[in-house]
């Protein structure tokens, strides 16, 4: 359930949604959590505490239930660069492309590449598409893309290769906020052409 | 009291020692490159460890005091001044810093620190996200905060201000996908390619010995990724939170400092420790800092 990270972080082996984030943020001299698919990197203060206690006290914390998150209901405008050669791709109408994201319900895996960043697992099989061969240099706020069997919402202006389909006006990310991310691990989300 | 900005060298930014606990949003810590010299600056001038310095790189960047400051240069030599002493500077003054010798990063510290707004405890700047308010430009005014506190001329041991080219590392969690022993012989180059994110080394590739794709997990600080070419690239304080390439090892922290003064063209190697090891080596460190 363990993995040795590095002397300072240890990896606990349990989907973010499932791990109750808040009780391993509580352990005395944990200073960080980096939530991935499967994983949770602990990150402590190797001055304060030891691998050992650490992991002493994360096997105390039960597991808590997947469904504790917040749903949120995103406004789209599916009018992306990559939407017409993403549906031929796969053989369907841009509308049908629409109809099947907007019908799914998805939840947030986790944050990661840039802050604010939700990696979002639940897209339908039909829309799975490979990345762009060359990623784009700069890719706008609020873009919605799609990205093997995952899609996101790119937070702020970035360099980045996933299918862009469409785009939001909705703040993922704002420092001032607590906390910063609007979408957390373990919330669902679902989309809503506008 | 304010310092104005009149060049910013190559890269100058407003640090302290980071801003902990926004992994969950995708924010990593930040923080000064070299946590000891910037700890080491404020201690000479009797700030608290954490208080905000700059952290100027390579060129160094010139500086205009108009009130005058007590400040301290610690972490890579500056042309200007002696690194590790208290200096009264003379209203009026200007101190061109650079350009930097023995590594990459000096601290100007000032007595009373530089006061900014902070975002979540830190005023550290954030490069990925713009936490923090990004870099420098010329004509900045910043402001210098108040202290009542009294620098101390404190002999720093040289261990303490010197760096290793020969990082120390811990096995990394995919260190079993690798031929390790081509890694620990290589000799490698830091690439122009280097920066607050991440350092892109350039040596004879590490082939992996395994191909499957791995799930993206998170990633630590100092963490030594192995991408499809082979080349190593360190993860440093403005990291990203995750990744999907293999790790073959890990920087002990008590060589964390020794990453931050990298220059672009160094030639560097690794040499395996174990956990306890790296333990201890963090601890004997630490005892060292507390004895000033």
């Amino acid at each position: 359930m363990f993995r040795y990270g590095s002397d300072q972080s240890l990896y606990l082996d349990r989907p973010p949604a499932t791990a109750n984030l808040p009780a391993l943020t509580r352990i005395p001299g944990v200073v960080n959590l980096h939530p991935a698919y499967d994983s949770v990197l602990i990150v402590f203060d190797p001055l304060a505490t030891t691998h050992e206690a650490i992991q002493k006290a994360a096997r105390q914390i039960p597991a808590t239930s997947a469904k504790q998150g917040r749903h949120h209901i995103i406004p789209v405008t599916y009018n992306g660069p990559d939407l017409a050669a993403l549906a031929s791709h796969h053989n369907i109408s841009p509308e049908r492309v629409i109809e099947l994201h907007a019908a799914a319900q998805y939840t947030v895996a986790f944050l990661g590449f840039v802050p604010g960043f939700a990696y979002l697992e639940g897209l339908p099989q039909a829309l799975h598409t490979p990345r762009l061969p060359a990623p784009r240099k700069l890719v706008p706020a609020g873009s919605l893309g799609i990205a093997g069997s995952q899609t996101s919402i790119y937070p702020a202006a970035t360099p980045g290769g996933w299918q862009l389909i469409g785009h939001t006006p909705i703040e993922l990310f704002n420092p001032a906020n607590e906390p910063m991310s609007l979408l957390q691990p373990g919330d669902t989300v679902t989309f809503q052409p506008a | 009291m304010t310092i104005l900005v009149q060049s910013p060298g190559l890269l100058t930014t407003v640090q302290d020692l980071g801003r902990p606990g926004h992994g969950i949003d995708g924010v990593s810590r930040a923080g000064a490159a070299d946590p000891i010299a910037l700890r080491l600056g404020n201690l000479l001038l009797g700030n608290p460890a954490n208080t905000p310095a700059l952290e100027t790189t390579l060129l160094g960047g010139t500086y205009l005091f108009p009130d005058g400051a007590t400040i301290a240069l610690t972490g890579a030599t500056p042309s200007a001044l002696a690194p590790y002493e208290i200096h009264r500077i003379a209203p009026g003054q200007t101190i061109q810093l650079g350009p930097l010798t023995n590594g990459a990063r000096c601290y100007l510290c000032v007595q009373g620190g530089i006061k900014t707004a902070k975002i979540a405890n830190s005023a550290s700047t954030h490069l990925l996200s713009g936490l923090g308010g990004g870099p420098l430009t010329k004509g900045a005014v910043l402001n210098i905060g108040p202290s009542t506190n009294k620098p101390q001329n404190i002999q720093i041991p040289p261990v303490l201000k010197t760096y290793t080219k020969t990082l120390r590392v811990t096995r990394g969690p995919q260190a079993d996908q690798f031929e390790s022993k081509l890694f620990y012989q290589t000799e490698y180059q830091v690439t122009q390619d280097t920066n607050r994110m991440g350092i892109r080394l350039a040596g004879s590739p590490i082939p992996t010995t395994h191909d499957s794709q791995m799930r993206t997990e998170g990633v630590p600080l100092g963490a030594i990724q192995i991408p499809a070419n082979g080349q190593p690239i360190i993860l440093f304080v403005d990291q990203q939170t995750t990744g999907g390439y293999p790790k073959i090892a890990n920087v002990i922290t008590a060589d964390l400092p020794s990453l931050g003064q990298l220059r672009p063209g160094d030639t560097i190697g690794f040499e395996q420790v174990s956990p306890v090891e790296a333990r201890r080596l963090l601890l004997e460190q630490e005892a060292l800092i507390n004895a000033l």
